[in-house]
């Protein structure tokens, strides 16, 4: 198991690596330089290369890179062109207001989607299955940022009872005030998870249900929650993986639901960044959501290993 | 059974909905005396004294808590905004040299720490901005202080309350740069460690308003600084809070939810229901165009023809652009708007004639079959340029008519600033015949950064390459005279010349619309991109 897991780490260290070269390329595809958007056109000469040598933005492109990923792997993750602020801090504070949000729409999303597809499967061809797998399929289909948008005309504008933007005041424990502020982009970011789990489970559950070895449990007269519990098993691994992916995404900032709520996340921070062209802000925040991203999948994968001892091999 | 079961979690839900809409509603702490703002900006301004997001951060994190030696007279909305004393009490052009300017300070100003504002402190942040080499340097704010005041060369502290500042070559409108030059306190940038990553979070200015919490991507708050050294202006509001609010239905619906109190740039197709609901709608006129800027260094652009660019001005219909913004513009017949007592009276009077544009396209050789092709750079949206798509689809529509095929180049906000400082017939350009920027038209320092030919583009704003001799020649005129009434009737002049030949195709300008709680008073719309905060009130 030991080894199992130590492999799928070190797996991680050329995918990272894969992630940053291309980050760094791709923001050096655009036209123009960061300090032509930064400064006026009429801005002497000597101010431009003084931005740029405080950047480094002077050295050939290899160059600046292995700068940053030395500076990286030092934990420095150097400092906003256009803020003028710590890298570090600015993502810090935008994955935690994204977190803010992901955990308890993960929570919500997965959880509802799991009920909602198990139940589906179990009441096969009934109206229950009707009425779950529609509402998962409008989970998928309806546009987020179109689910916000209507969600704060009715909640905010109109019966003005939740507010529709930003986060609320700071400060740790949380407030009801801060509670307000997470219901409605909590909400919509949890109807994608919500209803691609929930068709996943509902699929999965109804394959598992077709297998031999459950007609065979039932002959064998165990109750129902004990079929229930060898089924769950089954379908688990399948899950995990998609929720797993899911909760990576969600991580990830959904950008259009942060620009609806107003929501200073790690989505915004990134799209902020890409039409700046404020590169360390950029590169950190991909590389750092990438690693995430495969960190999660790391765990996915131990935890599918640990139900379905075959995946170990 | 499963019914049962269903009809249970059905009415579980209801009541979860009911207890929310029982909690009433939002009730967001809204502090006696507190104005709350959203901004168009993607970002909270930076608070070094130096604020990003062009003139909207100036506006809400500039000139609240920092000034100028110079101000911009900001209390009536009936005239254009002009210059007043600011931190200098007067100033003096000297007759032997017109290069040099004497600056009185004004006694008795403090800065938000407590320190005094004195020469010492005018001469550390010139050297902030102007001495590479000073500990105190800054790149980016030096790069966005020279830019718009190009030509300060040297200072000199004459006494604690009188400096000297030398311009590279005589300028009468030097005092309008020196607006844009804000003083920060030395004592402070020292206190908090000397860096101005620092000082952005624990800033200290002279002006009503003192920053005092500053969260990058979510606010930035304002409070009333009781020692400002002007009694009349000492603010009336307890605090600001800015907020950053990039898409406009977000600000609509925080305005709409009671979130906030004010919202710049309303969406136009909104403005109707906010009326309806109690708002008031904010519209002024200020020195500010929505143009396209033509290229005349494209070898092959159809706009280097005098006779194609004054045929598209005569061919665009302006209050059709005005009805499509709902009533949030003017139509624009020149740089400055037609009110101005600098507009002048030049031989062009442009208006929707259809007729004339296509008169005028003949004589230049083209025809239906012949039309005159040209491409467009526009952006998606961006910082005044309202809703560029709609717009400029309108404009490709009317201008069809009299005979030109355009097309557009469609590119996000910060690819088009990076076309307006390069070079226009370089890549970056992506070859096109004009683009279309908004800009400010406030004084004849910004027509000259726009339009005169030693501010060619890469390396100056004139991005289009336009040259007339006569406009130069009359420039540097206006630059070395002393007489007000002389710069005035040239300053005239010198827009003459712009409208009759028309090196932009001039659109319309924009009323800067706002949307604002009835319970905010006291607001005066000044003709001007900057707002004077302290007057406000919030009536509870």
């Amino acid at each position: 198991m030991w080894f199992f897991i130590l492999r799928r780490i070190l797996y991680a260290v050329p995918v990272l690596l894969g992630v940053s070269i291309i980050v760094f390329t791709l923001v050096q595809l655009s036209p123009g330089d960061v300090v032509d958007i930064l400064i006026p056109p009429e801005a002497p000469e000597e101010v431009a290369d003084a931005l740029r040598k405080q950047y480094g933005l002077n050295e050939p492109v290899y160059i600046q890179y292995f700068i940053w990923l030395g500076h990286l792997l030092q934990g420095d993750l150097g400092t906003s062109i256009f803020s003028g602020q710590p890298v570090g801090g600015e993502l810090a504070s935008a994955l935690l207001n994204t977190l803010k949000l992901a955990v308890p729409a993960a929570i919500l999303g997965m959880t509802s989607g799991i009920i909602l597809g198990s139940l589906a499967a179990f009441h096969n061809g009934t109206w229950l299955d009707r009425l779950f797998s529609a509402a998962a399929i409008t989970g998928v289909s309806l546009p987020h940022y179109w689910v916000g948008i209507v969600l704060v005309v009715a909640f905010a504008v109109i019966w003005n009872v939740l507010p529709g933007q930003g986060m609320g005041p700071d400060g740790f424990p949380a407030t009801w005030e801060q509670i307000r502020h997470l219901i409605l982009p909590v909400f919509t970011m949890s109807l994608i998870p919500m209803g691609v789990v929930s068709r996943l489970v509902r699929a999965t559950v109804l394959e598992v249900i077709g297998r031999d070895f459950v007609t065979t449990l039932h002959a064998k007269g165990l109750l129902n929650r004990r079929v229930l519990m060898h089924v769950s098993k089954n379908a688990a691994p399948a899950v995990l993986a998609l929720m797993g992916l899911q909760f990576g995404y969600l991580l990830g900032g959904s950008v259009l639901v942060e620009t609806v709520f107003n929501w200073p996340g790690s989505g915004n921070l990134m799209v902020l960044a890409v039409f700046r062209r404020d590169v360390p802000v950029l590169s950190a925040t991909i590389v750092v959501l990438a690693a995430i991203f495969v960190v999660i999948n790391i765990v996915v994968d131990i935890l599918q290993a640990l139900i379905d001892p075959r995946l170990r091999r | 059974m499963e019914i049962k079961r269903g009809l249970r979690s059905l009415l579980t839900t209801a009541a979860a909905v009911a207890v929310l809409m029982v909690l009433g509603p939002d009730r967001e702490a809204n502090a006696e005396g507190t104005l709350r703002i959203a901004i168009t900006a993607a970002d909270v301004p930076t608070t070094t004294g130096m604020p990003n997001n062009g003139f909207e951060g100036f506006r809400f994190l500039g000139y609240p808590a920092f000034e100028a030696l110079v101000h911009w007279d900001l209390s009536s909305a009936d005239r254009p905004s002009e210059i007043v004393p600011g931190l200098a009490e007067s100033w003096t052009q000297d007759k032997a040299d017109p290069t040099k300017w004497v600056f009185n300070l004004r006694k008795g100003v403090k800065f938000h720490d407590g320190t005094d504002f004195n020469a010492d402190a005018v001469i550390w942040n010139l050297e902030r901005f102007y001495d590479v080499g000073s500990a105190q340097f800054e790149a980016q704010g030096s790069a966005m202080t020279r830019a718009r005041n190009p030509n300060l060369e040297s200072w000199r502290k004459i006494d604690d309350y009188t400096v000297e500042i030398s311009t590279d070559e005589p300028l009468s409108y030097f005092p309008y740069l020196v607006a844009y030059v804000l003083y920060a306190s030395p004592t402070q940038f020292e206190k908090v460690g000397g860096t101005w990553e620092a000082f952005a979070k624990a800033p200290a200015g002279t002006g009503p308003f003192k920053v005092v919490e500053f969260k990058p991507h979510v606010s930035a708050t304002l409070e009333k600084f009781e020692d400002y050294w002007n009694e009349e202006k000492v603010a009336k509001l307890d605090k600001m809070i800015v907020y950053p609010m990039p898409e406009e239905t977000t600000r609509l619906a925080a305005l709409r939810s009671g979130q906030v109190d004010w919202i710049e740039m309303p969406p136009p197709d909104a403005i109707p229901s906010l009326e309806d609901a109690g708002y008031e709608i904010v519209t002024h006129t200020y020195p500010h165009i929505w143009p396209w800027e033509f290229n005349f260094k494209k070898e092959d652009s159809p706009f280097r023809d005098r006779r194609v660019r004054v045929a598209a001005n005569y061919c665009i219909d302006r209050d059709g652009v005005v009805q499509l913004l709902n009533g949030t513009a003017e139509p624009a017949t020149g740089f400055f708007h037609k009110s101005n007592p600098l507009y002048g009276n030049p031989n062009e009077s442009y208006k929707y004639d259809p007729d004339k544009a296509r008169q005028l396209l003949k004589e230049a050789g083209y025809s239906p079959d012949n039309p005159v092709k040209a491409k467009i750079l526009i952006s998606t949206a961006g910082s005044g340029q309202r809703t560029p798509l709609p717009m400029n689809e309108f404009l490709q529509q009317t201008l069809s008519e009299c005979g030109f095929d355009l097309e557009f180049e469609v590119v996000d906000f910060g690819t088009l600033l990076v076309a307006l400082r390069s070079d226009p017939a370089g890549p970056q350009a992506l070859g096109v015949d004009a683009m279309n920027m908004s800009l400010v038209t406030s004084d004849i320092s910004q027509m000259a950064r726009w339009f005169w030919s030693a501010n060619f583009a890469p390396g100056g704003s004139n991005w289009g390459n336009w040259r007339n001799d006569e406009f130069d020649q009359v420039l540097r005129e206006v630059q070395m005279a002393t007489d007000p009434e002389i710069i005035r009737k040239k300053t005239a002049r010198l827009h003459e010349i712009l409208v009759d030949d028309a090196p932009w195709l001039w659109v319309v300008h924009d009323l800067s619309p706002r949307a604002i709680s009835r319970k905010v008073k006291g607001f005066v719309p000044a003709q001007a991109w900057f707002q004077d905060f302290t007057q406000i009130e919030i009536e509870e």
